[in-house]
This record gives C-alpha cells, sequence and structure tokens, in this order.
C-alpha cells in the first residue's frame, strides 16, 4: 500500500446523498476523519447514522456523492469492491458472527479467502487480532458459547485482522447486558491507542467524552453540528443538539 | 389365515425372488446415486435463482419450480420416455429416469433451499460482504452452511421421498426393485414378491423416517 | 417446427381424443378431491386422538404413519391390487388408488398436525384448563386454532404432491388423465395425447402450487 500524500483524509466523504424509496434519509454528508482519529457519531433513532455508515462499506449503495479511502475512490466505474472492503472495517450492533465457524473461524474468513494467505499465517494473524480484543483463549469457541460481550469482541477482532485503514462502529454495545458493554469499550480505547482511525455510532457519552477526539450530531440526515466533546457536551450551539442531550443526561 | 400367509408371506417364493429383488435394490440405489445429487445441485442453482436481484433470472427459477412442482413425476417420466420418440429422440429408460427425476426432483430441493436460504439473517451477508468477501464467497462459505443445516430435516426428507419415486421406473421397465419384484409376482400369481420388496423399503426407510422426525423435535423445541 | 406441432400438438390426434381426457380430468379431480377430504380429516384426527397420549394407541398410531410414509405408494397399490383377489378382496383399480393415498395423506397429515400441537407452547394448556375448560374443549378451542397457522403450508404442499400420485392409477388401468392419455397415445401413435395430459396436469395443479406459495410466504413466522 503507498502512503498518502499527506493532508490527504483518511476517510472523505463528500456530499453524499441517500433516499430509500421517497424517503431523503441523507441530505448531503461531508465529513473527513483524520489518521489515527476517533470521530464519535451521535444523533436521534432515524436521523440516517446506520445509513451514513453503511454507506461507506458501500452497504448501501448511495444514490450520489464520493467516498475516498486514502484518496482512492469507493464508489465509481473500475473499483474492485472487494479490495477496498478489506480497508474499510465494520463493526456491527447485532455482532453477526458466523455461528457455524469458532471464533478462529470467523476471523480467519476473510483472510483466507480475500487475502488468499496461508492457512498457518491465517491463524497467526487471527491469533494476534484475538489477543488484541483479550480473547486469545476463546478461539476454539462458537459464538453460541461466547457472551454478548465476548461475541463482539471476535467481531472486532475479525474486521481488525484484515489491517483496516478505517474502522466503523454502529452502536456496537446496544445490544449488550450493561454490565458487558465496559469490556467492549475497553478494547475499542485499545484499538484506538494503537492508532486506528474509528468512526463510531454510539450512545455511549461518557465514553465519548473520554476517549473521542471529535463529535458529530446529527439530524434528518444532516450533519448539525461537529466540534471536540468539551465544546459539544459543554456548550452546543444548536437547540436540537441541546434537545437531544438534555435526554441524557435526565 | 392360512390363505393370507400363502399369499402374502409365502417364505419358499420369496426366497426364489430374492436374488432378482436384489439385484433391481441394487439398481433403485445406483438411480439415488445419480438423482439425488443431481437434484440438490440443480435444486441448489434454481434456489439461487429465484432469489436474484434480477427478475427475469428470478421468475425463470420460480416458473421452472413451480411447473415442475404442478406435474406428477410419472407423467414426465412416460412423455420423455414414450413421448420424445415420437420426435426420433428415443432415450433408454436409464436416461429417461435420470431426466425425469431431475426435473421432478430440482424443484423440490429448490423450494427446500430457498427456504433454508431466506432463513439466515441478513446481517451473515452484510458482515461477510464487510469483509471484502465476493458474492459467490458469501454464499459458500457463510450462508449455504447455515441455510443447509437450518433445513436439514427437509433435506433428509427428501432423500426418502426420491428413493420411494425410484420405485415409478418400474413402469418404464427399468429393473429396480419394484420391476423385480411385479415380475416374480406375474410369475407366481402370489403377492409375496412385493412383500419381500416393501420390507427392503422399511427397512432402508424406516431409520431415516425415525431420525428425521426426531431432528424436526429438536428443532423445535 | 411443423414436425414437432405434428408429432406433440397435432391438431386431429387432439380433436379426437380431448373428450376422453376430459372425462381422465374428472376422474382425476374427483378422487383428488376425495383423498384431500377423507385423507386431512383421519390424519388430523388420528393426531388428536395422539394428543390424549394412551400408550399403546399413540404406538400403533406412529407405527401406521412411519410405514405408510417409508413405503413407496406405487408399491401399496400394487400390493392391494394384485393382492387382495388372491384372499378373495376384489376391489376396483379407483377404489384401491383412493384407498391408498388417502391413507398415505393421512399419515403425512398426522405427523403435521401432531408437529403443530406438540408446538403450542405448555402455557397455552395449562391457561386453558386453568379457566376450566376441558382437555378436549382445550384441544379444539385452543391449541387446534393455533396450531393451525403453523399446519397449513407443509400440509398444502403435502396435498398436493399426494393427489398429484393419482396418475400411478394408470398402472393398474384407473381411467384417469394419465391412464386415458397413455390408452390413447397407443391407439394414435402419436404423443399429442401425453402433451395434452401434461398440459391438463399444469392446468389443475399449479394455481395450487402458487397458492402454497403465497400461503408459505403469508404465513411464515416473522424473524424466520
Ligand atoms: N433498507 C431500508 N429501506 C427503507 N428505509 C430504510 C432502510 N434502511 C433505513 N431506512 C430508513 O432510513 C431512515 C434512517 O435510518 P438509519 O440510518 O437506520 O437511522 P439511525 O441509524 O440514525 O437510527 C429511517 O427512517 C429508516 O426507517
Ligand atoms: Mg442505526
Amino acid at each position: 500500500m503507498t502512503t498518502p500524500a499527506p493532508g490527504t483524509a483518511t476517510l472523505e466523504v463528500r456530499a453524499l446523498h441517500k433516499s430509500f424509496g421517497a424517503l431523503k434519509v441523507l441530505e448531503g454528508i461531508d465529513l473527513s476523519v483524520q489518521r489515527s482519529e476517533m470521530v464519535f457519531v451521535l444523533g436521534p433513532s432515524g436521523s440516517g447514522k446506520s445509513t451514513m455508515l453503511r454507506c461507506c462499506n458501500r452497504l448501501e449503495e448511495p444514490d450520489s456523492g464520493d467516498i475516498l479511502i486514502e484518496g482512492d475512490p469507493l464508489t465509481g466505474p473500475g473499483v474492485d469492491l472487494n479490495k477496498m472492503r478489506q480497508r474499510v472495517g465494520m463493526v456491527f450492533q447485532s455482532f453477526n458472527l458466523y455461528p457455524h465457524l469458532s471464533a478462529m473461524g470467523n476471523v480467519t474468513l476473510a483472510l483466507r479467502r480475500v487475502q488468499k494467505k496461508s492457512k498457518a499465517e491465517a491463524e497467526d494473524l487471527a491469533i494476534a487480532a484475538l489477543a488484541e480484543v483479550g480473547l486469545s483463549d476463546r478461539a476454539g469457541h462458537h459464538p453460541a458459547q461466547l457472551s454478548g460481550g465476548q461475541q463482539q469482541r471476535v467481531a472486532i477482532a475479525r474486521a481488525l485482522a484484515l489491517k483496516p485503514t478505517v474502522m466503523l462502529f454502529d452502536e456496537p454495545t446496544s445490544a449488550l447486558d450493561p454490565e458487558l458493554v465496559g469490556d467492549v469499550l475497553d478494547v475499542m480505547r485499545t484499538v484506538k491507542d494503537h492508532g486506528m482511525t474509528m468512526l463510531v455510532v454510539s450512545h455511549e457519552m461518557k465514553f465519548a467524552r473520554d476517549a473521542a477526539d471529535r463529535v458529530i450530531f446529527m439530524a434528518d440526515g444532516a450533519i448539525v453540528e461537529q466540534g471536540p466533546p468539551e465544546q459539544i457536551f459543554g456548550a452546543p450551539t444548536h437547540d436540537r443538539t441541546r434537545a437531544f442531550l438534555s435526554r441524557f443526561h435526565g | 389365515m392360512e390363505q393370507i400367509i400363502q399369499q402374502f408371506f409365502n417364505v419358499e417364493i420369496m426366497i426364489k425372488a430374492l436374488p432378482l429383488v436384489i439385484k433391481g435394490l441394487g439398481i433403485t440405489l445406483l438411480i439415488c446415486a445419480v438423482v439425488i445429487p443431481m437434484g440438490a445441485i440443480g435444486g441448489l442453482f434454481a434456489a439461487i435463482g429465484s432469489l436474484s436481484p434480477n427478475r427475469a433470472v428470478r421468475w425463470l427459477s420460480i416458473g421452472f419450480v413451480d411447473l415442475f412442482r404442478a406435474i406428477p413425476p410419472l407423467v414426465l417420466l412416460i412423455f420423455i420416455y414414450a413421448g420424445l420418440p415420437f420426435a426420433g429422440l428415443s432415450l433408454s429408460p436409464f436416461v429417461a429416469v435420470t431426466i425425469g427425476f431431475f426435473l421432478n426432483n430440482s424443484a423440490y430441493f429448490a423450494e427446500i433451499f430457498r427456504a433454508g436460504l431466506l432463513s439466515v439473517p441478513r446481517g451473515q451477508t452484510e458482515a461477510a460482504r464487510s469483509t471484502g468477501l465476493s458474492q459467490a464467497q458469501t454464499l459458500t462459505y457463510v450462508t449455504l452452511p447455515q441455510a443447509t443445516r437450518n433445513v436439514l430435516p427437509d433435506l433428509l426428507s427428501n432423500v426418502v421421498e426420491v428413493v420411494k419415486l425410484t420405485s415409478l421406473a418400474s413402469v418404464v421397465s427399468l429393473g429396480e426393485m419394484l420391476h423385480a419384484a411385479g415380475l416374480v409376482r406375474s410369475l407366481t400369481y402370489n403377492a409375496s414378491p412385493l412383500i419381500l420388496a416393501a420390507g427392503i423399503y422399511l427397512l432402508l426407510l424406516w431409520p431415516l423416517v425415525r431420525v428425521i422426525a426426531r431432528f424436526e423435535r429438536r428443532i423445535a423445541s | 417446427m411443423e414436425q414437432f406441432l405434428d408429432t406433440f400438438l397435432n391438431p386431429v390426434v387432439l380433436a379426437k381424443y380431448t373428450p376422453a381426457i376430459l372425462q381422465g380430468t374428472m376422474v382425476t379431480v374427483i378422487l383428488s378431491v376425495l383423498i384431500v377430504l377423507c385423507g386431512i380429516g383421519l390424519g388430523a384426527g388420528l393426531a388428536c386422538i395422539r394428543a390424549y397420549r394412551v400408550r399403546l394407541i399413540s404406538f400403533v398410531i406412529v407405527i401406521f404413519a412411519d410405514v405408510l410414509r417409508a413405503l413407496p405408494p406405487l408399491v401399496v397399490i400394487l400390493l392391494m391390487f394384485f393382492g387382495l383377489p388372491n384372499v378373495g378382496i376384489l376391489l376396483s383399480a379407483s377404489v384401491v388408488l383412493f384407498i391408498v393415498l388417502t391413507l398415505v395423506l393421512a399419515a403425512f397429515a398426522e405427523e403435521i398436525v401432531w408437529a403443530g400441537i406438540t408446538a403450542t407452547p405448555k402455557g397455552q394448556w395449562e391457561a386453558a384448563r386453568s379457566t376450566g375448560l376441558t382437555f378436549t374443549q382445550t384441544l379444539f378451542h385452543v391449541v387446534l386454532p393455533q396450531a393451525m397457522r403453523m399446519v397449513i403450508p407443509p400440509l398444502t404442499n403435502r396435498a398436493i404432491a399426494i393427489t398429484k400420485m393419482t396418475a400411478l392409477g394408470m398402472v393398474i388401468g384407473v381411467p384417469d388423465i394419465l391412464g386415458q392419455a397413455t390408452t390413447a397415445q397407443s391407439f394414435s401413435a402419436n404423443a399429442s395425447p401425453l402433451t395434452l395430459a401434461a398440459i391438463a396436469y399444469v392446468v389443475l395443479f399449479l394455481p395450487f402450487v402458487i397458492a402454497s406459495r403465497w400461503l408459505e410466504s403469508r404465513f411464515a413466522s416473522p424473524g424466520a
């Protein structure tokens, strides 16, 4: 992989539009995430956060706009989508681990079939990724034998093992029992500390305050405001942001 | 009572019929060995087609499946075996049986695989595609293994149906088990060879029927 | 093309044998309706009897259902048609076909309805019994109505598959669609009667196949 020109964003979204039928879900999103930055996305349910994230991996096809990974386009003619997807890791709210494969099998599948690594090489990489999420002793377990928190950590390892340029998290802790949330957040913190670029949709406000470099507030398919966490949480400028945040302070 | 034993459970006649019936069993198993894999593969492709985003492919696949679910397999078989020769296309009984059962069977396997593929949550495909697996790889390594496991009882059930279906081959004089038993019956005017064949079918299929019942109970609970 | 039509859709042959095949269609329809009504009725009845869980009776029902699901129907048809006269029981080909297919459908229907009954949560039985309903009342007013949802799609599929087997009657000389068509085919030395038979079956069964597809998508449990 070539090093991008200095000043190039790791993830760049330009004028992204997306509708489902008559429903306009994204109405011109512009966003750039710098190398090793952790950007948090907040917003009411239905505001288009998931759709934006899914467009960044083309699980949803954008209607118009550009998505660039280190300057390389993700959309447009001649793009090798499967190759580009290797550079964009995705972590889902519902984990989506493959139930018929062990933790090891989950992590090695794309390493072997897409990156064409040998079995031994893939397993070494998988063990390293599982160690990073603190689960090297669970490599042989199937998803059904793991707690929700452990499943989500395996899912993070699955994305991490491919050495992506940027990782997308869609409410990674929303499906978890409260006592399991901490482990997953700790793992995300470690991943960040190792220099990963991360775009995170989540309502873990405390974590956002502590760990995020920047917070974005979205509503009705558009970015309403953004800034460092102290500013967004401490002195939001928009009414909608204030209204949204007040519900979380209870 | 005496008469019933004489007419249906005549051991002497059964022993006489045994070599021919066993030979027929071999042909029965041969038909199964050819038709089951072919039908499963044909059905899998039809199932994938029936879920295709391409409208034409989807309707063609569904049309194929529905057509061959509507036509009785015996009608298909006789059409192929006795009808096609009029167009100059004479097929051996074995080839006619293979083609007829393949078409019939693909339709049934297709419905089962389709249900199986639909039972796999969408998130599985999304997770696989998000790691860069192609559509074909996702199917091979992620969705199909889960789909197959989810419909295993139905797949096994269909295997039982195929074994039973092979008895129709007797109608076109392919010497499978029922044909062999029927032949001895017509020579001896005694139904015991048919009982013998029935016994062998039971021996072959009853365990499978039980296994399926157990599977179904486990999945239901 | 011309030769193809001559062989498979010959107008002269079609004109001559269409009445016979229409007659055969009537036979197929009547047999099918009787088999579906009696087979499902008998099967559902057996499943209800099994719900009372009397050991010996349940055992007999299970054996009945297993054997008829494991045996090829054609074997049973030949056995009855050729075997019974030897012990002094004479039945016409149509009656043999009706009896065998009714029993086969009953065997499958019993298993399907039974699965529906056992899949109904235990809490439903307990709730109904706690309000003073008898076992029989609970079965008929609470459990069976709920089981229907689960039972109708597989029952429809099975009923179609088994009524299609009326074509097996041709082997013992039932004058149904296929029986009429094979006779006509051998007299006319032309494949058109067989084409006509295939069309007749498609016209007869395709609507049910399509309906079953619709039923399945309608009754498909959410999240499945
Ligand atoms: N596949 C889809 N088809 C139709 N509408 C959709 C689809 N996915 C999302 N939507 C709609 O788009 C809007 C935004 O959804 P989403 O991006 O999931 O919001 P968020 O993640 O912020 O809650 C919602 O109104 C949702 O109902
Ligand atoms: Mg969402």
